[in-house]
């Protein structure tokens, strides 16, 4: 058999193949790590790791818009507010508590269950994620800009739960105040 | 995939913006070394004093004596740090700072097209014909007068630089001392309080633009032959002001207010790691100036496009209109430092909740509400 | 459109190479001699008293929600942005009953005191 030449290793399709596993292999490790880590600060810079890969894997969908918000939102904002909230507390009991609690047993049971359960739909379902079954809708919808197609679901068909959203967003306002008021 | 067409996609989408990225990275590298030069100069000046005198003529060389001594100090752990953090932080803030110039357009989108069909015949090993050489200078990417161009730019150069806060908060705790970790906690609330209305003042402009590239945000301005500060100053008041809270410069400079916190969230660092955070803060200064610049002052568009008289403008180069826009910004940065006295902590904090914010908000109301009644 | 961002990605290992290799560089020439006072913790001369990992007002805590909350709201705005030609009036009226609702609970915010730094 003749010699493959080197560069089809770095076909398109090749290339998006090699990025998924790096990436996934990335959050796997990190989000084991940040469950793992003894101080809680380690842990968060681990979670960083972990959901910046995520949004690496967003962007290798071509889900560019979501892949930003990921970035923006849980690295630049819930990240900062966990930090926060680590500083608030003292460090120090916490590197010292035990890390498990007594169920741990049982935690660990129900989490091997869910996933042989998640493992079984996955290969029920494979026929989702065939490429020749793939609807023509799906591959136009992909080939368009990716922030004006957010934008008019968001703002026409979704218009409910975008205007919940604010009343959410108004909630947690509240709560934060509420919550903290016996200190202001 | 052929050989060929291989190549030409190696040659746009990876070999020609790698040597754009290392030009970038090095002239930057070197601008900022200069920006401290000339911020020294300048506040000398304005103070009535002569500055760098003794490195070369007038402390021309004084940068470079700078960057070796980082480089040779020695670099202190503190023994109470946690040694990982303290060495990664550094770089999660340069990195970010860095990484928002991949997607500032220096100029137009086909900038480097004459050059590069001139330079690419210099490669004969690479066997390129004409009508592949044609096609690569046609690319908007491998000619285009910015490393990349994507449809979320604006939301990128956001997400990326919030990334760059963490570096500062992390670098604070890990120090394990008290001034560094008020300071980082201090910088990190006042950067994120104005994070909020910078980007309410960002929509205004974006409702005029209807676009996130930033390079089609310059195009637009260059359509409507008018650059958009003059449809939204109030934005860009407000930009530029949250932008100085944002870099953490003078009248916003609290986390580092030498009178209180000693050096702020990088007290316990020095030498090399120390000269990281030094580079994010002027990287980011430089990145808020040409954000600022290219969504407000036009890009690479020479002044008043609408004016055919001044047509004898357009033999200078649009990079030459960028970078002496970004440089100006750059000024005015130094000059405020020189001229404003600082804020108090709590002043800093309800300014930003109390007026910026609500300003910024009612920009946005207002602008779209205009632009319903001319649409 | 994952073309574009090859670039970046490149960028993102130039510009990691930048501290990796000044560290690096650094280890072998700069000088390394700790010192029990040196690697003190910085506190104007005096020993350092006490943890420096101490607990923080909960002011700080309370920036950092309201800046996630506001945060995702200008996220909601960006592509409301971008089409709002296409969405005109309609789209006006949306945003305006969106941003009502939090200018509420912003004023709410106010009048509660959260927004002093006292």
């Amino acid at each position: 058999m003749k010699a493959r030449p080197l560069y089809l290793l770095i076909s398109p399709f090749a290339m998006e193949a090699t990025l998924f596993y790096i990436l996934a292999t990335m959050l796997v490790v990190f989000a084991i790590l940040t469950v793992t880590a003894a101080n809680p600060v380690r842990s968060a810079v681990y979670l960083i790791s972990a959901l910046l890969g995520m949004a690496g894997l967003f962007f290798l969908l071509q889900a560019e818009f979501v892949g930003a918000v990921q970035i923006l939102v849980y690295v630049g904002g819930i990240m900062v507010l966990f930090l926060f909230v680590i500083m608030l507390v003292s460090v120090r009991e916490v590197e010292t508590q035990r890390r498990a609690n007594r169920q741990w047993k049982t935690a660990l049971v129900l989490g091997i269950v869910l996933s042989f359960e998640l493992v079984y739909f996955v290969v029920q379902g494979a026929d989702v994620f065939r490429i020749d079954t793939i609807s023509q809708d799906l591959i136009i919808e992909s080939q368009t800009l990716n922030t004006e197609t957010v934008g008019g679901l968001l703002y026409s068909t979704y218009l409910l739960p975008f205007e919940i959203a604010s009343v959410l967003l108004l909630v947690a306002m509240i709560a934060a105040v509420v919550l903290t008021q016996k200190q202001l | 995939m052929n050989e060929n067409v291989f190549i030409e996609n190696l040659l746009i989408y990876a070999v020609i913006p790698l040597i754009k990225i290392v030009v970038i990275v090095l002239v930057l590298s070197g601008a900022i070394a200069y920006l401290t030069l000339l911020e020294r100069k300048l506040i000398a000046h304005i103070q009535v004093r002569l500055g760098p005198m003794r490195v070369g003529w007038h402390g021309l060389l004084q940068p470079i004596a700078d960057g070796l001594k980082f480089l040779l100090k020695e670099d202190i752990v503190p023994a109470k740090a946690d040694a990982l953090i303290f060495t990664i932080a550094p770089a999660i803030s340069l990195i970010p700072a860095f990484l928002v110039f991949a997607v500032v357009p220096f100029g137009p989108p086909d900038m480097l097209q004459d050059f590069l069909g001139w330079t690419l015949g210099w490669f004969p090993f690479l066997n390129l014909d004409e009508a592949t050489t044609e096609r690569i200078a046609q690319n908007a990417i491998a000619s285009g007068g910015y490393v990349t161009d994507i449809n979320i730019a604006v939301l990128f150069v956001l997400s990326v630089s919030s990334v760059g806060i963490l570096g500062i908060i992390l670098g604070g705790w890990a120090s394990n001392s008290k001034y560094p970790l008020l300071g980082a906690l201090r910088s990190t609330a006042q950067m994120v309080s104005y994070e909020v209305a910078l980007g309410f003042a960002i929509i205004g402009v974006l409702l005029v633009a209807g676009s996130l590239s930033l390079v089609e945000i310059v195009q637009n301005q260059q359509q409507e032959q008018l650059w958009y500060i003059f449809v939204q100053p109030l934005a860009f008041v407000l930009f530029f002001i949250c932008g100085l809270a944002e870099t953490n410069r003078l009248p916003f400079d609290l986390p580092e207010a030498e009178t209180e916190l000693v050096g702020g969230f990088h007290t316990e660092y020095s030498g090399f790691r120390f000269s990281l955070f030094f580079l994010a803060e002027y990287a980011n200064m430089i990145a808020v100036s040409a954000i600022g610049v290219v969504l407000f002052w036009g890009g690479w568009l020479r002044p008043f496009p609408s004016f055919e008289w001044l047509n004898f403008l357009n033999f200078i180069p649009g990079v030459v209109w960028f970078l002496g826009k970004v440089f100006l910004f750059l000024y005015v940065f130094i000059w405020v430092r020189g001229t404003l006295p600082r804020f108090r902590f709590d002043q800093l904090m309800q300014y930003g909740w109390k007026i910026f914010l609500p300003v910024a908000m009612a920009n946005v109301i207002v602008t779209a509400g205009v632009i319903l009644a001319f649409l | 459109m994952l073309a574009s961002y090859v670039p970046i990605v490149i960028f993102i290992l130039v510009a990691l190479s930048l501290p990796v290799v000044g560290l690096v560089v650094g280890r072998l020439i700069r000088p390394y001699k700790p010192h029990a006072t040196k690697l003190m913790a910085y506190e104007c001369g005096v020993d350092p008293e006490g943890d420096a990992r101490d607990r923080f007002s909960i002011r700080f805590y309370i920036i950092a929600i309201l800046f996630v909350v506001f945060e995702v709201e200008t996220i909601f705005l960006f592509p409301w942005a971008i089409i709002y030609r296409r969405l005109a009036l309609f789209g006006f009226i949306e945003m305006l009953v969106f941003l009502g609702i939090l200018i509420v609970g912003y004023f709410y915010v106010w009048k509660k005191g959260a927004l002093e730094w006292v």
